[in-house]
Parts: structure tokens; sequence; C-alpha cells
């Protein structure tokens, strides 16, 4: 009975991040890297991995520590943890993928100030088991992940007609560079949060009928 | 245990391993970053002095800059690294110029903050192409909305005429400091 409770749990843990708690459409968490580099897919995609490598491992961390740790300290401990992990991730891009540690600029050593880490952290990490900890960091990071691709998506297609890199609107299209623009984030940030809002006002009435 | 000395002990603990960890990868990954700034240098500079052999690293004073060779160690040109106020952020990049200085063989637009579409296009080699064979004396000009038909003239990108202008900005005043040291 309890394993099935535990497997039942898992499940839910890790799903919430993607809709019912996803970290950027309802949360409204992490708005700093969100707006800020999701001009393509691609710099959504590499900011979504690296959040995605901190919040794991600082949550698997954080849960494994959290029993010796004193209340009163717990914050400066988690931000020194949270730190370390980012440090790491900020070398790795320098040192591999240099093109994409200039592109992601400031945001990734930012990463260490993002709401959503401390906030996994004090909420969930800090109270809950390894196990539940990491599934929670992995569905709420991969949440995150898939909510900039599509902004980056979005704001890539209009804004430089491609996609990925790759061409996808011909030449008669002229690109919105507003799109690239900080209005840009802010509209098609805004627009993403109506569809999801009104989504579950319908699907909530069709439950209520 | 004193619960005060338990908060110092833990949280030292924990900075003294977040150090260690830290110290180790960096010993790791410092060689590879070195080596991507010396690529990228390398790269940007026989981008814009074409047809040399070698380079050597040269330092005057607080101006750095590169004296290319061809293969038979002749002096074919300088490669300088420049940097400056853009629109937005500063703007980085290398001038390639002829052995007396007289004439720019090609510029390469290192880092640059602008605005993306507008003023982030003097990152495109259309626009960086315009400086192959352009005159330095008396200056770099620009024009806008046409063709130029000076031979120190370039085109400003349209619509990020403050973009352009740095740009010839930084080459003039690098140029002028370089001929003072040469």
């Amino acid at each position: 009975m309890a394993a099935k409770d535990d497997r039942k749990s898992v499940g839910v843990e890790f799903v919430k991040g993607f809709w019912k708690e996803n970290p950027i459409l309802v949360m409204l968490l992490g708005m700093c890297p969100t707006l800020a580099v999701t001009t393509s897919v691609i710099n959504g995609l590499t900011m979504g991995l690296a959040v995605v490598f901190v919040l794991t491992c600082s949550s698997l961390i954080v849960s494994i520590v959290r029993n010796i740790i004193p209340k009163q300290v717990r914050i400066p401990v988690f931000i020194v943890i949270i730190a370390t992990f980012v440090t790491m991730v900020d070398l790795f891009l320098k040192a591999f993928l240099l093109d994409l540690s200039k592109a992601l600029g400031p945001f990734i050593p930012l990463i260490v100030v993002n709401c959503i880490i401390l906030g996994r952290a004090e909420a969930f990490a800090s109270k809950k088991g390894v196990f539940l900890s990491v599934v929670d960091a992995l569905g709420v990071s991969f949440g995150f992940t898939i909510t900039l691709i599509i902004l980056g998506g979005i704001r890539e297609v209009l804004g430089m007609r491609t996609f990925f890199g790759h061409p996808v609107l011909g030449e008669g299209f002229e690109p919105w560079i507003v799109m690239l623009l900080p209005p840009g984030a802010f509209i098609t940030l805004g627009l993403l949060l109506g569809v999801k809002n009104s989504i579950d006002k319908r699907l909530k009435e069709k439950r209520s009928r | 245990m004193n619960r005060r000395l338990k908060m110092l002990l833990i949280m030292t603990l924990f900075a003294c391993i977040s150090g260690g960890v830290l110290s180790l990868v960096y010993l790791i990954s410092a060689p590879l970053i070195e080596a991507n700034m010396l690529e990228e240098e390398r790269r940007s500079i026989l981008n814009v002095v074409p047809g040399i052999d070698s380079y050597e690293e040269r330092i005057e004073g607080e101006m750095k800059y590169f004296e290319c060779k061809d293969a038979s160690g002749f002096v074919v040109g300088y490669a300088l690294p420049a940097k400056g106020n853009g629109y937005q952020g500063v703007i980085k990049l290398m001038v390639g110029l002829t052995p007396d200085l007289s004439e720019i063989t090609g510029i390469s637009i290192l880092e640059q903050v602008e605005t993306p579409g507008l003023g982030g296009r003097i990152s495109e080699q259309v626009f960086q192409d315009q400086f192959q064979g352009i005159k330095t004396e008396p200056a770099v000009g620009y024009v806008k909305n046409q063709a130029p038909d000076k031979d120190t003239d370039i085109q400003a990108v349209t619509g990020a005429t403050i973009s352009s202008r740095s740009v010839v900005t930084i080459i003039n005043r690098n140029i002028v400091k370089f001929r003072e040291i040469l």
C-alpha cells in the first residue's frame, strides 16, 4: 500500500512542474532569465538545461543534508550549495561551448539568485526525502526548459524567421524585430499565460458539468 | 554542543567543501578556457590580415597588437584589438592593417550587445566586409543610405547609425594611437 502511494506521488511530483505548478506560467518565478535569454530556441534550451543540472544537483544535496543544517543558517548554506553548481556550469560552458556562454552572458552566473532553485530547496527539498526531491527538481526544471523553448521558438520564428537556426519562413516575411527586444518577451509571455489560463478555465468548466 | 558553534561549524564545513570542489573543477577547465581564448584570437587575426604565416604579440605601453608575418618572415600587416562604447554596451573588435597603416585589410567584430536586428547587424559579414581596402587617411568615415563614393567611407547599417558610427570611431581612435607608438 505504502509503495503504491509512493509510486503515485512520484508521478504527481514529476508531472506537476509541466502544467499545474509550471515555474514560469503558474508560479511566475525566474522571470529575469525567462525574459532576457529567450531570443532563440538554442538560448532557451541551454538556459533550461543549465537550470535542470543546478536544480537537480542542489535539491539532491539539500535533501541529503537537510537534517544536519541548523534552521537559522539554512538559507546561506543553500545558497553556497547552489552557487557551487552554478559556477561549475559556468566554467563548463566557457570551456566547451564558448559561443553559447557568450550569448547567455551574465544570466548563467545569475542562476544563483534564480528564485525557482532557492524556492524548490526551501519549499520541497528541505522537507522531503532524497528521491522525491530529485523527482520534483527534474519535473520543475524540465517544465521550465520546455516553457523557455516555446517562448524562444515563438520569438525566434517571428523575429528572425528561423527555428533552431534553420530558416522556416520565406523571404517574403518581414521579421518582427520587436519580438527580439524586451517588449517581445513580455508580449509573448503574456499571451502564453493567457492561453494557459483559458485552457485551465475550460477544463474546469468541463469537469464541473 | 553549543548551538552557535554548530551553526558556525556547519557553514564553514559547507564553504570548505564548495571551495574544494570548485578549485578542482577550475583546475580541469582553466587550460581549456585559456585555449579557447587563444584559438578565438588566432581565428580573428587570420581573418583580418590575409595571407599570413605567423604572428607575434607585442605590448607597447597600454597597447597590445600583433605583428603578422608571411612565410619568409616579412611583416605583411598588423592586427589591432580594439574596444569602445557602442549604443548599448562595449563593442570589441579586431582591425587588420597594412604595414604602413594606410589601409584596412579587414575587421572582425568579436563582441557586441547592440540591438538585435538593428545595431546587432554590425556583426553581419556584409557590414564587416565593407572595411576591406578602406583607406585610413585622413580618417575612416561613413555615409547613410547610399553607396559610399570616397575610398575612406563605409555605408552605415540602416537604422543603426550610432552602432555603425561607434565601430568607425573605435577604429579611428585606435589607429591614431597606434601610429604614435609605431
